[in-house]
């Protein structure tokens, strides 16, 4: 049972500034429902007139308990949680929690499945990318720019229907490779994709980059030092935008992300225009990924053969003994992990995306837990927005890009 | 002045408050139907031909939309502020003139409803009401973020009524005339649109500032302030509000048509004096257009941004305009 405890009023005292108490200031309840906290997110404002004199984050409204429920769930049976956690990175999800298993596990994963992964890892990128571009710009008020982007993520959403059937909650990368194989119509509608993806992001850049209204939204505002990112543990676009030129796919390569060339952009400046700006540059260099994954895609399965972790094939079960006994133990109790401990991580659109599995032997997880990028930049967000207006509270908390379902898991 | 006079004014009166309403409803249509073409869209169009009836159930729907009354509200001036807000809109539109004189069944008609020959000065005074209905909804819902719209509002119209009366003034030193049939008479020749694109300019920005529309809709700034000043409000008060944004927005468009743009003169006007309002209507929708096209396209500005430009930038540019302008009209006139 939870303990409950009475909290005397002077154990708040010091969230607000002695001017709240005489009435100087006005406490202002933003969210949880607002449309521009981006999800479930409540932030307690004190106001000077509009100016933010301080901004308390309260979490939690999207709390669903995924990491323990997980636990009761064979491995197999947790995955799928894990794309409801931030939903709009499903695919990311999937793979970090396979990462971690397999890491664990020992498990190979064949070439082919590892490039297909990072073909949707970066279209996930893309798709979460476009999502925040819309939103951000509707909350300055650009509300064309929402419907251009939904119109290309809707193409990525085709694609994933094409390979999983699903166009949010795939669960299409599984521990030791893939659900299945692409179709053969998944290459054909990746380039097409790619190739007018960078004429649509031309298309973004000119409502806005040299907007001055936009510009004047933006540069200056929710300012966060290199000193501040590496202090707050920032990571992905946030960090890059402050000159940290972090990012996991080059600093700890998974999926083999070191064969591919590309850069990690990155800003000084640390404000939200920077963080637009490294957004949309990590958007060109997810297309440049794709690209070179695609050509370089080689044949074979997708599906490591450790048939203590990956289902045999229909076409076995009817002729293998083996197979059959497999299949059976695989879909009714699960596969078991050897005893131990791990953490993996992936570049989420967010950034470090990491997964800590602990396994006592058995076929549930005995603790896992998600480092998710969303939870570190929420905490940066009374940081940013002090001194600043409320209208500008909307575009720092657009510019930081949280995921409620993400934070709160 | 006789009965028929009355009958006269009575039926124009009429026909002034049904345009405008009737084009409140549609000019919500054309907003929806043009953003949704910007915005690779297809907008309404299940309700009638094209969505044709989309404003009449919209009416409907708000009709019986429940209202409520937040509790510690001030009740009386809640329910005033949108009537406030609602009265002088429908009553710009008196003084624009939309032609000449036509004759119908025998009778001579003027085809405005009042030439007053303080036309302009009326218009100033009239729009600056409806900041008093915003400004007491804002405060009488008992909502931090209606306040907040409303003082919002208030800031920005008083910013900018300035710059817009500056704007206004120098068609009247070009027509020496305040009568806003005399302004759109003296652009026989040419529109003041071109003679003052300045004035045009400062009017037009100002204008859409002084009716809260993007890019300065700060006090209905739905990602701050979820909805602004009527955050509260629902059902037909609610309806109300946005009923005066549109006419307001209606009435801007024709007050510009006239001032600048030589209201309901067009060509053969002179020898079919009923083309008139054909004009001014096509003046008007070209003008709603692009303030829907720059709804569609610009961010909103901030709020202390609007200020500064408003008086930093606007006032001055349209100070000086005016004293540009006097100063040849002086010596041009000997």
């Amino acid at each position: 049972m939870t303990e409950t405890r009475n909290i005397e009023i002077s154990e708040l005292r010091h969230l607000v500034s002695e001017r709240a108490l005489e009435g100087e200031t006005m406490l202002l309840n933003m969210g949880p429902q607002h449309p521009a906290t981006h999800g479930v997110l409540r932030l307690m404002l004190e106001l000077d007139g509009e100016e933010v004199v301080n901004c308390i984050p309260d979490i939690g409204f999207l709390h669903t308990g995924v990491e323990k429920d997980m636990e009761s769930k064979i491995y197999q049976k947790a995955e799928v949680m894990t794309d409801r956690l931030d939903y709009l990175n499903p695919i990311g999800n999937n793979l970090v929690f396979c990462l971690a298993v397999e890491k664990l596990a020992d498990l190979d994963v064949p070439a082919r499945a590892q490039g297909i992964r990072v073909i949707l890892a970066e279209l996930t990128r893309l798709s979460s990318h476009l999502l925040w571009l819309g939103t951000s710009g509707l909350d300055v008020g650009a509300m064309s720019l929402f419907l251009y982007t939904m119109r290309e993520r809707e193409i990525i959403q085709d694609i994933f229907e094409l390979c999983s059937g699903q166009r949010m909650m795939t669960t299409y990368v599984r521990p030791g490779g893939l659900w299945r194989d692409i179709p053969v119509e998944f290459e054909g509608a990746v380039r097409s994709f790619i190739e007018i993806m960078p004429r649509r992001i031309e298309e973004y850049e000119s409502l806005l980059n040299e907007n001055p209204i936009f510009l004047e939204r933006t540069a200056g505002i929710g300012v966060l030092t290199y000193e501040n990112a590496l202090r707050w543990g920032a990571t992905g676009p946030i960090a890059r935008a402050s000159g940290v030129a972090l990012d996991i796919r080059k600093a700890m390569p998974y999926m083999g992300y070191e064969q591919y060339d590309f850069d990690i952009p990155t800003r000084a400046e640390g404000d939200v225009l920077a963080r637009y700006l490294v957004r949309v540059a990590e958007m060109r260099e997810s297309l440049k990924i794709i690209r070179q994954a695609l050509d370089k895609l080689p044949y074979g399965p997708v599906n490591s053969n450790n048939r203590k972790y990956v289902p045999p094939p229909r076409s076995e079960i009817g002729v293998s003994m083996e197979a059959l006994i497999h299949h059976f133990k695989l879909w009714t109790e699960g596969f078991t992990i050897p005893k131990g401990a791990i953490y993996a991580a992936a570049e989420s659109p967010r950034g470090e995306l990491g997964v800590y599995l602990e396994s006592d032997g058995g076929s549930k997880p005995y603790r896992i837990h998600y480092r998710t990028p969303s939870f570190a930049a929420l905490q940066l967000m009374p940081l940013l927005a002090k001194g600043h207006f409320v209208a500008d509270l909307v575009a720092i908390i657009a510019s930081i890009d949280i995921v409620l379902g993400d934070t709160d898991r | 002045m006789d009965g028929t006079m009355i009958l006269e004014w009575l039926i124009k009166s009429l026909i002034l408050i049904l345009t405008m309403t009737v084009g409140f409803a549609y000019v919500t249509l054309y907003e929806r139907k043009l953003l949704a073409r910007i915005q690779v869209r297809i907008g309404p169009n299940r309700a009638g031909p094209f969505g044709v009836l989309q404003p009449v159930a919209d009416g409907i729907k708000l009709i019986f939309k429940e209202e409520l009354t937040p509790t510690n509200a001030d009740k009386l001036i809640f329910i005033l502020a949108p009537v406030l807000t609602v009265i002088p809109a429908l009553i710009i539109g008196a003084v624009v003139p939309w032609g000449t004189e036509v004759s119908i069944f025998g009778r001579v008609v003027k085809l405005y409803l009042a030439d007053i020959n303080i036309g302009v000065l009326y218009l100033m005074a009239v729009t600056s009401i409806s900041v008093y209905g915003l400004a007491l909804a804002g405060w009488s819902s008992n909502n931090k973020y209606a306040t907040l719209g409303g003082l919002r509002a208030m800031a920005q119209m008083i910013s900018y009524e300035l710059a817009l009366g500056f704007a206004m003034i120098v068609p009247v030193m070009m027509a020496g005339s305040m009568s806003l049939v005399d302004i759109v008479e003296s652009q026989k020749s040419i529109w003041f649109a071109v003679v003052q694109p300045l004035a045009f300019v400062i009017y037009f920005i100002a204008a859409l500032a002084e009716i809260n529309r993007s890019p300065f809709d700060m006090p209905e700034a739905e990602q701050e302030l979820t909805a602004g000043y009527h955050t509260e409000y629902s059902g037909m008060k609610f309806a109300l509000f946005f009923m005066a944004e549109y006419i307001k927005m209606i009435a801007i468009s024709m007050i510009g048509a006239s001032l600048f743009l030589g209201g309901y003169r067009g060509p053969f006007i002179d020898l079919y004096p009923a083309l008139g309002p054909l004009y001014l209507f096509i003046k008007v929708v070209v003008i709603l257009f692009v303030i829907i096209w720059i709804r569609a396209t610009l961010p909103r500005i901030r709020y202390d941004r609007l200020m500064q430009f408003g008086w930093k930038i606007l006032f001055p540019l349209a100070l000086l305009n005016v004293f540009i302008t006097a100063v040849v009209l002086v010596w041009a006139g000997g």
